[in-house]
């Protein structure tokens, strides 16, 4: 079987002294909270670190809190993510991105502090070290190449994660907390383009909450684009969300690309379309269109970059028909393969 | 002999649903598979494989390797001077690679250490230096290429054989059809994904004497391999096949890690383990050929087809394998499933630098039954027919020989064509539905058993033993493996059937080559019949010496001795009887130990040309299917809703087995129509020579998840055979085989679009759709069929043409064949 090459794994029960750790040892620490995707990276060598700190036991990264807005504790996992009714309520597309990531089984284990953090993902670096070797490496991981784009000088893996598109539409906020300082961060500014870089989170800060402000009057919605019913990483999501007058007049919006760039994609340009319009067909059809240009898929996914691009006006088309009220759920279940929500 | 009445009626077992005897012990997780075992003293092995698709090795230096702590030997090719591989005409294969590396993934140095994880640190300590050379990467490129060729038997160059033959005048009977129909078509390659990955643990006696306990489907096979890499007598060796997590084909062949293990105990007089990664099980590969097809095909205004030309092409990957048998089985099965009065084929495997394929469930035969079927459902479009009634008139006649002389016997495919057409309301849907939905119908037959061994022997393919004694306990012993699918079921059930007593009093020891006679393993759908009709012949002779005891102590005839609830008993007055377990004490007191054998072997074949061991089987099963699909036209994506299967199992042994087979053969089948493809990827050739696979991952090879299977309705039909053990015929295969062209068949009734390639991807739908919008030829497929050239092709005339079942190359043979011809091809379609 695939074995974990050795680590040392120190268990802090409190934040600050998890990254009082962080601090002290510097870049051969990796924090690790499910470990549902960094301990397989780890049996594939693609991260090597000598010291595992686990946020597991610090009880505070476990809080859920709704007095004013929302406020998530990173190392909530997404099981109990989803069992929360009032998120399923309140903040819908988060609910439904939590609800399909990966399987239930390691959803159990899976933390949204963990799948914000989500390393990026390519089909040249997500392989053993034996296959990477075989290819001389890649940009991302000892190498010189970005094999999905030779001529870039940045890598170009592909963002993955599922909660960070729909935290962005619904304007999540995450605290970054270091040794000596503690800051908080639009979850829109959290990622940079660049697939090997992908976090603007310093290497000794520990992301310990996410904050979601008071929604009034916003509705909002995650589509998922995958091959299969589960498992699957997506290979496009839209997350979009709506704030509407009494009359259905748009006062803000928000529309997010996931899995189409090395960094969820909010687009400005919808927002500005879609103020202070209806979600009639032409207005749903244009920010289709509008988002379609945003998208940069590459052939370092599951199918075609083509063909991953052309879903595009239609996912968007789906989520902003949902939003308007449309039934799609016969839709949901049969094109994005989602079950719930 | 004692009273026997086998029927449906006073069957005890057969036939009744049951849970199967290993279910507790597999559910509970109790079942020892070879993973799970660990001896005292164990060592653990690695492989070091080639990072290169192909080149020659120049120095292998382990000193470092072997100087790491914990490590115990390091192996390289050296130490294994002998080939060996699974057919006798394609000894391609070294334990460990000498000169060359054929693929990334060939294994060129092992690691034998306390533990996994140094085995595997001790890896990166080896240092091998290649001269590398071109990269094959496709078929198209293996056709081409003059240089270098990865095996230095092939016919030339890279391809590794070609084949022709002709089985009448099959350019006459074109001619002269109403139509002739011309289709290419590409079937993708993919794997086998059991649950399982290999593992393997050797251990050596002190004598000297060598176990190797292994997911293997075919001990006998193993047994054999291992006596010829390692140059030692077989009677020293022993093969226990444990329980496969699943084999599907992937477990048939010997594989390099079992000789290596074995020898490395050997060495360290201790036991060696190994168990492969997921990536590991991708590199042994043998899974499905990719292969692409171009039939000709000539059919009269009636729907009656007069001929058909099939052309196979096939990417072989870098070994030998079973690819020559694979070869055959693209084109051999073909007259089976419908009546064809003439057929010619020419078939050709090429060597590439990727992992080898080999046999998967169907072993080539799904690729041109894909073909075929979706040409038919061309044909009754073009002609009007509707698909169902056009193959009902192709049905050919029971007890027949097929044009390539193949002996066919029960042919249930009316009745399992019938049976999905009512249940699926096919005459109310089929053309019916909106845009967007649609059925699509295909069908299939696959043998129950290879009538010819790997190797050629005049012994029985299956024998069974049995031991009865006064316990009232019986054991029996049979080479076969469970690899999942039931066969120590099938075993005990057939054995507790005819001894009239209960599963639980039936012991089987089963695919161990010290203990069991010869199985020859879980492959080919050969298990239940063969072992099945070994094991009934045991059974019954058993039952004969406990008749026979038993009469003359109850002075009762022995033809009226009946067996039934554990009582051996006078079947005109049951009263007079003894219990299972006195009966065997009378027949220890008459007989002295009790011991019984029984043992089979196919019926001799009518084909007498060369080439015509592959095909041949006891009897054929026959599968009909309907796929009800949703497409969605804006991304191409397919949902299959529902699957409506009819398999014909000649008797169904236990009803729940044969539904799970044909429900597991339904999930591989929408898997291979939608998704599953083991692909390679090739870097850009100006910047690397590489060549991976694309997806040797359980993430990225994509196969169904329960979300993803469709509704399956299930119809049994029974006909008992009389080749088949109380009558039964294979499942295990068969239901696979419709599945794809179905679901295919389905989505150009759904959009009217034809994709002639499998998988069938959004990406490939939504291509052929935008193709319809624009007004052209909506069909996504290969354009054409290379150019190649055949040898001159083995002319065989059909048995109605006056055929006796020899090639006739002769010219004036031919001739004086073709002067009667046409007549007899007129008589052989009145027939029908």
């Amino acid at each position: 079987m695939m074995r974990l090459p050795p680590f040392r794994y120190i268990a802090p029960t409190s934040v600050s002294e998890a990254a009082k750790i962080l601090k002290e040892e510097g870049p051969c620490a990796m924090l690790v909270a499910g470990g549902t995707d960094l301990l397989a990276n780890m049996k594939r060598g693609q991260q090597t670190p000598e010291i595992l700190i686990s946020l597991s036991n610090i009880k505070s990264l476990h809080d859920v809190s709704n007095s004013s807005g929302l406020t998530l504790g990173a190392g909530l996992t997404l099981g109990s993510l989803l069992e929360n009714d009032s998120i399923r309520d309140s903040h819908t597309g988060l609910w439904q991105a939590a609800g399909v990531v990966a399987t239930p089984l390691l959803r159990n284990t899976a933390t949204i502090g963990g799948n914000i953090c989500l390393d990026t993902r390519c089909s040249y670096y997500n392989q053993n070290e034996d296959w990477r070797k075989a290819i001389n490496n890649c940009l991302k991981k000892d190498g010189d190449t970005c094999w999905v784009a030779t001529t870039s000088k940045t890598c170009r893996a592909v963002s993955s994660t599922d909660t960070a598109p729909a935290l962005i539409s619904l304007g999540a906020r995450v605290r970054l907390v270091s040794a000596d300082a503690e800051r908080i961060v639009e979850m829109k500014d959290l990622y940079q383009d660049d697939g090997a870089n992908y976090l603007q989170r310093h290497s000794n800060e520990v992301l310990t909450e996410v904050i979601l402000e008071p929604l009034v009057g916003w509705r909002s919605t995650y589509w998922k684009l995958r091959r299969r019913g589960s498992f699957d990483f997506p290979i496009l999501s839209v997350a979009a969300a709506v704030q509407t007058d009494g009359g259905g007049t748009i006062e803000d919006a928000r529309i997010v690309l996931g899995a189409v760039s090395s960094l969820p994609l909010l687009s400005t340009e919808a927002t500005e379309f879609l103020v202070g319009k209806k979600l009639d067909d032409d207005v749903i059809e244009e920010t289709g269109h509008i988002m379609a240009k945003l998208a940069k898929p590459r052939g370092n996914t599951d199918l075609t970059p083509i063909w991953r691009k052309k879903m595009v006006p239609s996912f968007v088309n789906h989520a902003l028909r949902e939003l308007r009220g449309d039934d799609v759920r016969e839709l949901r279940k049969r094109i994005a393969h989602q079950a719930r929500g | 002999m004692s009273h026997r009445e086998y029927s449906s009626d006073t069957f005890r077992i057969i036939g009744k649903p049951r849970v199967r005897i290993d279910a507790l012990s597999k559910v509970t997780g109790q079942t020892l598979f070879a993973d799970d075992i660990s001896l005292p003293r164990m060592l653990h092995c690695k492989l070091l494989r080639s990072s290169l698709p192909h080149a020659l090795i120049e120095t292998v230096d382990v000193s470092r390797a072997s100087a790491h702590p914990g490590v115990q030997l390091v192996l390289t090719g050296e130490d294994f001077p002998v080939e060996y591989g699974i057919l006798p005409v394609s000894q391609d294969e070294r334990p460990l690679c000498r000169d060359k590396v054929r693929f990334v993934g060939d294994p060129v140095a092992a690691v034998i250490a306390c533990d996994e994880q140094t085995a595997c640190e001790a890896l990166s300590l080896i240092d091998v230096s290649y001269q590398p050379l071109p990269t094959i990467a496709t078929v198209a490129e293996a056709l081409q290429a003059t240089e270098a060729p990865l095996q230095n038997y092939a016919e030339e160059h890279n391809i590794h054989r070609r084949l022709a033959y002709s089985f009448g005048d099959v350019d006459e009977a074109l001619a002269q059809a109403d139509h002739v129909f011309e289709d290419t078509f590409l079937y993708e390659g993919n794997t086998h994904m059991a649950m399982e990955q290999h593992a393997s643990v050797a251990a050596t006696d002190p004598d000297g004497r060598v176990t190797l306990w292994s997911s293997t489907q075919c001990p006998h096979y193993v047994h054999r391999a291992l006596a010829k890499a390692l140059e030692m007598p077989a009677a020293h060796i022993r093969v226990i096949a444990c329980p496969n997590g699943g084999g599907f084909g992937g477990k048939t062949d010997p594989f390099n890690h079992e000789i290596v293990v074995t020898k490395a105990s050997m060495l360290l007089g201790r036991p060696v383990k190994i168990c492969l990664t997921r990536q590991e099980v991708f590199y042994c590969h043998r899974g499905r050929h990719q292969v692409t097809m171009k039939f000709r095909t000539g059919v009269n205004n009636d729907g009656k087809l007069t001929g058909m030309h099939l052309q196979t092409l096939l990417d072989g990957g870098a070994y030998g394998s079973y690819g020559i048998a694979s070869t055959f089985y693209t084109t051999a099965l073909q007259p089976v499933t419908y009546q064809l009065p003439r057929y010619s084929w020419e078939a050709c495997r090429v060597f590439t630098n990727k992992p080898p394929s080999g046999p998967k469930r169907g072993h080539g035969t799904p690729q041109p039954r894909f073909g075929q079927e979706v040409q038919l459902d061309k044909i009754a479009e073009k002609l009007q027919i509707d698909p169902a009634k056009l193959r009902l008139g192709m049905i050919a006649p029971a007890n027949s020989l097929t044009c390539n002389f193949l002996k066919v016997g029960t042919i249930g495919l009316a009745e399992c064509i019938d049976r999905v057409v009512s249940r699926s309301g096919w005459k109310d849907k089929h053309k019916k539905l909106p845009r967007g939905r649609g059925v699509g119908l295909a069908c299939g037959a696959y043998m129950s058993g290879a009538g010819t061994a790997i190797y050629w022997n005049k012994m029985p393919h299956s024998g069974v033993q049995i031991k009865l004694d006064r316990s009232g306990a019986v054991t029996v012993y049979c080479g076969a493996t469970d690899v999942g699918q039931g066969s120590d079921d099938v075993l005990v059930s057939l054995v507790t059937e005819v001894l009239g007593i209960e599963t639980i009093d039936v012991k089987c020891v089963t695919g161990d080559t010290d203990l069991t006679p010869v199985d020859l393993g879980s492959y080919s759908s050969r298990v239940t019949l063969m072992m099945g009709n070994a094991a009934i012949e045991a059974a019954e002779r058993a039952r004969d010496l406990i008749a026979s005891a038993v009469a003359e102590k109850l002075e009762i005839a022995v033809d009226h001795i009946g067996f039934a609830e554990r009582l051996v008993f006078d079947v005109e007055d049951p009263n007079r009887n003894m219990t299972f377990q006195q009966a065997v004490i009378c027949a220890e007191e008459k007989h002295g130990t009790m011991a019984t054998t029984g043992s089979y072997a196919p019926p001799k074949s009518a084909a007498r040309f060369p080439g015509g061991g592959v095909g041949p089987s006891p009897t054929y099963s026959y599968t009909a299917a309907v796929a009800e699909v949703e497409v969605d036209e804006a991304s191409g994506v397919v949902e299959v809703t529902r699957i409506y299967i009819a398999h014909d199992i000649g008797r169904s042994l236990n009803p729940v087995q044969v539904e799970g087979q044909v429900i597991g053969g339904v999930y591989m089948g929408v898997g291979e129509a939608l998704m599953e493809e083991s692909g390679s990827r090739r870097l850009p050739p100006k910047l690397s020579d590489a060549l991976v696979h694309d997806n040797p991952s359980m993430l990225e090879y994509k196969t169904l998840t329960m979300h993803d299977m469709p509704e399956v309705c299930v119809d049994i039909i029974e006909n008992p055979d009389p080749n088949g053990p109380f009558g039964a015929k294979e499942v295990g295969q068969g239901p696979l085989l419709p599945i794809m062209p179905a679901i295919a068949n389905a989505i150009f009734d759904a959009v009217g679009v034809r994709v002639d390639e499998v998988p069938i991807t959004p990406v490939k739908v939504l291509k052929a759709l935008e193709m319809q919008a624009a007004g052209h030829d909506a069909r996504v497929g290969p354009k054409a069929f290379p150019n190649i050239e055949w040898p001159q092709a083995m002319f065989v005339l059909p048995p109605w043409e006056g055929g006796d079942g020899k090639a006739s190359n002769r010219p004036e043979r031919k001739r004086a064949a073709k002067m009667h011809t046409m007549d007899k091809v007129k008589g052989a379609s009145e027939q029908t």
